[in-house]
């Protein structure tokens, strides 16, 4: 379970988050709201790559600002260009970067890259530089990087913005597929309409909070 | 080294990179050391027979010089300018063989075979303050963000020329160095959030 507690966010004197609580407990959460609503900030809330200025994010019960690795470890995060998240030259190697980190063996380092790789149809791009994959491909192998490393929650920051629509099927049905629960930023409707829990974020506050089928039509209501 | 290796099974591909960039650095010594022009071109033959033995083709030794012959051209001109044809040819191939050699050790071995070997190695630099994995994940970086740079630039450079500016180095350098920047941020975070500990 993921508790917001009080939490306000300033980078300087910019406020960008303002006295949010919440508690996530669905499987699938969406946080959608225009550009500069501080739902991005929020989102690197979630596993401490950001502390908040005032307030307390728990994951599980551990504060992110005390248990920052074991935070990370158990909560994944996915950035909306992979080309900032694959950070090895070659499939396999970016693959195994997270899990080299956690101490995993080679062999269970061999085996989990084959699992992920096989399961993403992505098996022959093994030794493939990651520079020449597709956006699909960039993508699913930056949300595989963090898969191996059996996150618990799932951060997405717009994974679909800079993909075409076949590929964004591609990824939509891949997260729906899995097992962990997600927490996803996005501006794609259509991705989460079977969502669990809607919320709008809008100047640095949590205006909606909702299912699907109500806070769409409110969030296009508050956009137009 | 970007993108160079080539899968295979023959004895080069399955040798560690240890042995291989100690011969690497003792053949290159040696093209330095011989002043013979018919043993550089041996050498330079030996070279490119030894790329068919390692499952390599002649496609890809050519790859491996193709983009430098204007730096070969420009060598040999000014060889010869200041020191006559032998001395132009000798140098040339002195160079040929070397890229060709340490080519056939980028495309026999993975990029992150070779860090962790160069990690390995610098393990001597600790006590003078030196961390061999930060040092290792900085190779790693420069190798995969070489690319994505250089996508970045072509894409700055087609905005401006959309723009009807043609050629403008501080133009392209400003919003390059911008970009870069906040990538930089994000990779950063994108390393802490894959579990990184320096």
């Amino acid at each position: 379970m993921i508790q917001i507690e009080n939490v306000s966010l300033s980078y300087g004197t910019r406020a960008v988050l303002h006295d949010i609580s919440l508690t996530l407990t669905e499987r699938r959460i969406a946080i959608i709201g225009a550009n500069g609503s501080g739902k991005s900030s929020f989102a690197r809330l979630l596993n401490g790559l950001l502390l908040p200025t005032s307030g307390t994010v728990r994951i599980d019960g551990q504060t992110t600002k005390d248990n920052g690795k074991d935070i990370r470890r158990k909560v994944g995060f996915v950035f909306q260009n992979p080309d900032n998240q694959i950070v090895f030259p070659v499939v396999e190697e970016d693959l195994a970067f997270g899990m080299k980190n956690l101490g995993f063996s080679k062999d269970t380092i061999a085996t989990k890259t084959t699992d992920i790789l096989t399961r993403y149809d992505m098996l022959h791009l093994r030794d493939h530089p990651a520079h020449l994959l597709s956006g699909g491909q960039k993508q699913l192998l930056a949300i595989s990087g963090v898969l191996v490393m059996e996150p618990i929650y799932l951060v997405l920051d717009e994974p679909t913005t800079l993909l075409d629509l076949r590929n964004k099927r591609r990824i939509s049905a891949a997260l729906n597929a899995l097992g962990q629960t997600i927490i996803l930023t996005t501006h794609d409707l259509d991705l989460i309409a079977a969502y669990d829990r809607v919320i709008v974020f809008d100047e640095g506050r949590v205006v909606i909070d909702d299912t699907p089928a109500n806070a769409i039509p409110a969030y296009e209501s508050l956009m137009a | 080294m970007l993108d160079l290796y080539s899968p295979g099974t023959s004895p080069l591909h399955r040798l560690p990179p240890a042995p291989k960039m100690l011969a690497l650095m003792i053949s290159a010594t040696l093209l330095f050391i011989n002043q013979s022009l018919p043993l550089t071109l041996v050498a330079t033959l030996a070279t490119l027979t030894l790329y068919p033995l390692t499952q390599l083709t002649l496609k890809q030794a050519a790859a491996q010089i193709r983009p430098l012959l204007w730096i070969f051209g420009l060598f040999f001109a000014v060889q010869w300018y200041f020191s006559g044809i032998q001395m132009a040819a000798y140098v040339v191939l002195r160079l040929a063989a070397l890229i060709l050699l340490a080519s056939l050790v980028t495309l026999t071995t993975r990029s992150s075979d070779m860090i962790d070997t160069m990690t390995s190695s610098l393990r001597f630099l600790k006590p003078l303050g030196v961390n061999p994995a930060k040092v290792g994940l900085a190779i790693s970086l420069a190798l995969r963000f070489i690319p994505v740079l250089a996508q970045i630039t072509t894409e700055v450079r087609e905005a401006q020329k959309a723009r009807g500016l043609e050629r403008s180095i501080i133009a392209t350098a400003m919003p390059v160095a911008i970009r870069t920047i906040k990538m930089a941020d994000d990779i950063s975070d994108a390393i802490e959030s894959r579990g990184y500990r320096p």
